[in-house]
């Protein structure tokens, strides 16, 4: 019984996307009245420039943003190990806060505090340039991935602790008995055991800055990312052309993810010698 | 080692140990700068408008009142939707996770357990938002509803209800729920179901006594995530309540971007998140108490 339960689940996780990707190909117009097989709605996508826009916004954001929230949060991870004390009580507070306060509140507290510090910085701009156009502060790709690279940071600084408490001390310890400088042990021993957690840790950021669409709502200023491209189409109304899109975006999060599997499972196996 | 060698260490270790700081202060930098800016700077802003006035125009101008507090009853219908919908969808995905983990951890085969726990949390890491469409798609007009009305079954109406946010909810929550739970449920010692059982208990009491209060903490940890993401939810209800039934979050929304009413919505923002934090508190508590050690982690 407890069996055939499980499949229920099974099933009940999997058929509504099952239904999704199988609509995808009907060559019906009617959304949900499966007529046939066909391509043509992913030729559509392919060829809606609104939306390719929105995908191209969509991954500088991704890419930039995990990549500074990778870089910062790594370097975050790495001196916390070396502190104790308030410091690290502080930065453990601020990453759990970070990662539990909600999207929408995150989104609206970045939005009202960075309209109002741009409002401030375009008034003084504009009293102190010397020429006849200052320089706007708007909202826009700086916003959102700034926004995206804090919660990303606090998964990076999360994830590459978790490794750094696995890791073998031992290693470090033999390196610095062999005369190796600290920046050599860096390089040659502590980096190439948290390598793996690091890209696990890229590989996850960029997977929440494309699937978000909570906070970028509130910073995007006037750009459209794709998850925001998506939902007003879906207000728009219900279409075989989401269904492709919807397709495409979860086989394109699926390979994200597999590889940031890989990749942990490799960072949590224990290393041959 | 001589006393000169000595006396050459020393200052070599204190310089060592002053660069040593400067790497630290420099490494921690610019997360420290991130946090101020984009964590601190704004939860402060909320917290000052939250107490502030709406400009005639919209937007903020500086006050000093507790008004905004005072007028969160106004807002009451969000705060009971989600402090009424957040606990019960909880509570679905426990019910119906619960089943699921002890399947995976105690029942399946190891061959084949990895896989079908990997099968669980896919679907949480794929997007969100397509995953809320679906059941746009399947509770929709020309879904389930065209279903039924072919069967004679005409008028029945799935969308825009709080059983259609309650199946988004429990579609999109449910692996958060079952994830926690199987690894309470994996870290069980076997041979003490087989020693009630030796001992003569039925199986009803066996789980009672032993299984269920063993996996107490992978089923706060799991109601925990649940309910803190389902209570800053805004996607689901948006998406399958169609306005009619809201969360606190669909009520921000609606207060910074259509009336522009900043102070107001900062007060609404601060009292989610002193819900939340009490949560928290309670969780923090709770775990102290059943001797159970964090252990979500989803990736």
């Amino acid at each position: 019984m407890l069996r055939a339960y499980s499949v229920l689940v099974y099933l009940f996780l999997y058929g509504p996307i099952a239904l999704i990707v199988l609509f995808s190909f009907n060559s019906g117009l009617s959304a949900a009245d499966f007529q046939g097989f066909s391509l043509k709605w992913y030729a559509k996508v392919a060829g809606n420039s609104l939306m390719l826009d929105a995908l191209r916004t969509s991954f500088t954001v991704a890419f930039s943003s995990a990549a500074l929230a990778t870089i910062m949060g790594t370097m975050a991870a790495l001196a916390l190990q070396r502190v104790k004390g308030p410091v690290r009580v502080i930065f453990d507070g601020l990453t759990y806060i970070a990662i539990m306060v909600p999207g929408i509140v995150i989104g609206i507290a970045t939005l009202i505090a960075l309209v109002t510090t741009f409002e401030a910085a375009n008034t003084i701009l504009a009293q102190i340039w010397p020429g006849d156009a200052p320089p706007q502060l708007h909202m826009g790709y700086g916003s959102i991935i700034a926004a995206h690279t804090l919660f990303s940071m606090a998964l990076v600084i999360v994830i590459v602790r978790a490794r750094m408490a696995g890791m073998d001390r031992s290693l470090i310890e033999a390196s610095m008995d062999l005369y190796a400088d600290p920046w050599a042990t860096f390089r040659q021993v502590t980096l190439p055991q948290l390598a793996p957690a690091i890209m696990a840790g890229f590989l996850l950021c960029f997977t929440f800055s494309f699937d978000d669409f909570v906070i970028a709502f509130f910073v995007a200023g006037p750009l459209n990312t794709l998850p925001i491209y998506v939902f007003s189409s879906i207000r728009r109304g219900v279409t075989p052309e989401i269904n492709a899109i919807g397709t495409a975006i979860m086989m394109f999060s699926l390979v994200m993810l597999f590889s940031a599997q890989v990749l942990l499972r490799r960072a949590s196996a224990p290393r041959k010698a | 080692m001589s006393a000169g060698a000595d006396a050459i260490a020393a200052p070599a270790t204190a310089q060592r140990k002053q660069s040593g700081r400067l790497l630290t202060a420099l490494l921690l930098a610019p997360s420290a700068l991130w946090f101020f800016v984009l964590l601190i700077l704004p939860l402060a802003v909320v917290l000052i408008y939250s107490v502030g006035v709406r400009a005639p125009a919209g937007g903020y101008q500086a006050a000093f009142t507790f008004d905004n507090y005072l007028n969160l009853p106004a807002r009451w219908t969000a705060f009971k939707n989600t402090l009424t919908l957040a606990p019960l969808g909880t509570l679905i995905c426990l019910l119906a996770g619960y089943p699921l983990a002890y399947f995976l951890a105690v029942k399946s085969s190891a061959r084949w357990r990895v896989l079908l726990l990997i099968l669980v949390i896919v679907p949480f890491w794929t997007s969100f938002l397509i995953r809320t469409y679906a059941w746009i798609f399947i509770l929709g007009g020309r879904g389930i509803p065209a279903l039924l009305d072919s069967i004679g079954i005409p008028d029945v109406r799935l969308i825009n209800t709080p059983f259609a946010v309650m199946c988004g909810i429990v579609y999109a929550y449910l692996p958060l729920m079952v994830f926690p739970i199987y690894v309470s449920l994996e870290k069980l010692d076997k041979r003490l179901l087989e020693a009630s059982e030796d001992l003569g208990a039925g199986p009803f009491a066996t789980f009672r006594q032993i299984t269920l209060p063993l996996s107490a903490p992978g089923i706060i940890t799991g109601c925990m995530l649940v309910f803190i993401l389902l209570m800053g939810e805004y996607l689901i209800p948006q998406m399958l309540g169609g306005g009619k039934v809201f969360f606190i979050g669909n009520a921000l929304v609606d207060l910074f971007l259509q009336s522009l009413n900043w102070p107001y919505g900062s007060a609404v923002a601060m009292a989610l998140v002193a819900i939340m934090l009490v949560t928290v508190s309670l969780y923090l508590r709770a775990t102290a108490a059943t001797g159970g050690r964090r252990d979500a982690s989803l990736i």
